[in-house]
């Protein structure tokens, strides 16, 4: 008797728990259904209801030379940021991890801070002391600004993997002849690729997305995507934003995902079978 | 590996230089020696005063408690750990500016530490490619490096296929393939089960021989130590206790520290009653007296503590000389032998392993045991063995 409440209260307990989590899943992701939706539709207006099914919106959208010229501007500041930002959080990973030095905890922390900090605080904190060298604004300080708020994101990812390369195969290589930087190349980077990519596609997504400190430190007469659809979207919610909408979200979703999934099946292999360590 | 075709690999390639000149001295001087090494990190010592000179080709065991320095000493050797004062002379060449890579030294890690990315050729031949080897060379001698251990035919297998013991084995080519000066195995046998952990014993006790190259093994497991070493060091809180074979630390501990360690002695607590120059008559804690083998005079009145090692107490009719007697508190049967706890009246009971005369004693029982005045040794106040 009891048993059986008990399971009949367990299923609703479930139940509850299912219901609850479509909900969330639903407030997640109706609107960038929305999005994806409304760029298909026929209508003028950027809202529902469908009238139809077309593209057209799309093919406006590759006739917009602003939009082509953001989308440009756009991909190559996060070409760069990606792999600069990948360079210095890797190599910086690899020092506070495997080496003990004065300030290392400090360093540890600042390293993290622009994460934390509010991003419009960084856009004006910027810009401010740009100002204060009378320097211009230029793509230069555009780019910058990118590797700054990646490069925490990059050392967080690649500290974790580095924490999980045990220094063994380090000293293994080191003993068998292999000088530090050889061992380096041919060890510690190999292992650390899941780390450097999966680094690589945050610091790439980071900077395709980002919209305020872009605000702030695009020169005159610069659009990034995200600040081209901010300005579009003052004049009208034109269903060319939508379409717009849904190529940014391909780019920030797939690019990630791909990668992902690649890395994934390359480094499943060499995963199983690794021994535990005991302590002596 | 001894091959009278092997010619190309000369084992110190890297350390030239000083060659010529030093090679005479070098023939004769031993494989590795410390002077007088500190280790210390920070403030923490973990290794002071440590002296110890090991011989071409023979297989010496740091043996001790996690904590001691053995590990702290072998990785000083391999350059991984910096030594903040004295010298280490690897085949008669100071190695302290040397940098681990050129030290030309086959490292063994508990852990395995083959590298996951690469297949066991690759890891196996990873030394051989550092000192220019020729490739077909590097085929060859990672063919009979892999047959050395037993796994040939597995160059293309990742270590992730492979099990602990293979991994070892193959961890263990790679460590040896390049011939280098001396082996040093950390613990090897630590990370894998029971077992194989015998059979691996085995194998690289017999690699070794094969090979005639200077091996040191780490390991707080007295067993593995004295199965296969030529010499061991006993070592307890960063300095050495004892050196000597397996025999002679195992029969003649130095310490009350050796006694204990290896073999779990039993310790009987006494006083000096009178002595002559062969024997000692010592009136043990529990009111006991007993005789024991002595090498000088020792004065009436003077604490001293004898040690007797399990497998040297004799029980029941057996026991004749120094003859005790107590009530058995637990019996474990073994088959072959029996252990057993006996209290005789003093502090701690008495371990005894004895051949089973009979039955096997039940709890409770009155028993008597007794040893050989030969059969024991005696520490004098401060835990040193008398001589």
């Amino acid at each position: 008797m009891k048993a059986a409440r008990r399971k009949q209260e367990g299923r609703w307990a479930w139940r509850l728990t299912g219901f609850v989590t479509v909900c969330v899943y639903i407030f997640m992701f109706a609107p960038i259904a929305a999005t994806v939706i409304l760029s298909f539709n026929a209508s003028m207006f950027g809202g529902f209801p469908m009238t139809g099914f077309s593209l057209q919106w799309y093919g406006k959208l590759m006739a917009n030379e602003a939009v082509l010229a953001a989308f440009r501007t756009s991909l190559w500041i996060a070409l760069v940021t990606a792999v600069v930002t990948t360079a210095i959080g890797v190599t910086t990973a690899f020092a506070l991890v495997r080496f003990d030095f004065r300030g290392k905890q400090a360093l540890s922390t600042l390293v993290i801070l622009p994460a934390l900090v509010p991003e419009t605080i960084l856009g004006v904190g910027l810009l401010v002391l740009i100002k204060a060298v009378d320097q211009p604004r230029t793509m230069l300080l555009l780019v910058l600004g990118h590797i700054l708020l990646a490069v925490p994101y990059v050392v967080l990812i690649a500290q974790a993997r580095m924490i999980g390369i045990r220094r063994v195969y380090e000293e293994a290589a080191l003993s068998l002849g292999a000088s530090r930087l050889s061992s380096f190349r041919e060890i510690t980077l190999p292992l650390l690729i899941p780390a450097v990519a999966g680094g690589a596609l945050l610091a790439f997504t980071i900077s395709f997305d980002n919209t305020s400190a872009s605000l702030f430190w695009r020169p005159a007469g610069v659009e990034t995507m995200p600040t081209q659809i901010l300005s579009m979207l003052k004049i009208s919610i034109s269903p060319e934003i939508n379409a717009l909408g849904t190529v940014m979200i391909l780019v920030t979703v797939g690019i990630p995902l791909v990668g992902g999934l690649i890395l994934q099946s390359l480094t499943k292999l060499r995963r199983r079978g690794e021994p535990k360590e005991e302590t002596q | 590996m001894p091959d009278s075709q092997d010619t190309t690999l000369d084992p110190r390639p890297v350390l030239a230089g000083a060659a010529g000149a030093s090679a005479a001295a070098e023939a004769n001087s031993p494989a590795v020696e410390f002077r007088d090494i500190d280790i210390a990190y920070g403030k923490f010592v973990a290794v002071r005063d440590f002296s110890l000179s090991i011989a071409k080709g023979s297989f010496v065991t740091l043996l001790g408690p996690s904590g001691c320095g053995k590990t702290t000493i072998l990785r000083s050797i391999a350059g991984l750990v910096d030594i903040s004062g004295g010298q280490i002379m690897i085949g008669g060449r100071r190695v302290d500016d040397i940098p681990i890579y050129k030290r030309n030294i086959g490292l063994v890690f508990q852990s395995y530490a083959l590298f996951p990315h690469k297949n066991v050729f690759d890891n196996v031949a990873f030394g051989l490619k550092y000192r220019n080897v020729p490739k077909p060379e590097i085929a060859r001698k990672v063919g009979r490096a892999l047959e050395m251990v037993r796994l040939p035919g597995s160059e293309k297998k990742l270590p992730s296929q492979l099990s602990g013991g293979q991994q070892q084995r193959i961890a263990l080519a790679r460590a040896i393939v390049f011939e280098p000066q001396v082996l040093l195995l950390d613990e090897p046998l630590s990370a894998l089960d029971a077992n194989m952990r015998e059979e691996m014993r085995v194998e690289i006790k017999k690699i070794q021989k094969e090979t005639g190259i200077t091996a040191i093994f780490v390991t707080h497991d007295q067993e593995e130590a004295l199965s296969m070493s030529d010499r061991i060091v006993v070592m307890n809180a960063g300095a050495m206790e004892q050196i000597g074979t397996p025999e002679e630390v195992y029969e003649t501990p130095a310490t009350a520290f050796v006694a204990d360690f290896l073999g779990k002695a039993n310790m009987l607590a006494g006083t000096v009653h009178g002595s002559d120059r062969k024997t000692a008559v010592v009136v043990l804690a529990s009111g006991q007296t007993i005789n024991a083998a002595c090498p000088r005079p020792l004065a009436g009145g003077s604490k001293v503590t004898v040690v007797v090692r399990p497998q040297k107490l004799s029980v029941g009719a057996a026991a004749s000389a120094n003859r005790l007697s107590g009530r058995v508190v637990s019996a474990s049967y073994l088959g072959g032998s029996a252990i057993y706890e006996i209290d005789i009246g003093g502090k701690a009971n008495l371990r005894a392993n004895a051949p089973i005369a009979g039955r096997v004693l039940r709890e409770g029982e009155t028993v008597d045991l007794g040893f050989d005045p030969e059969g024991c040794v005696l520490l004098d106040e401060r835990g040193q063995r008398i001589s």
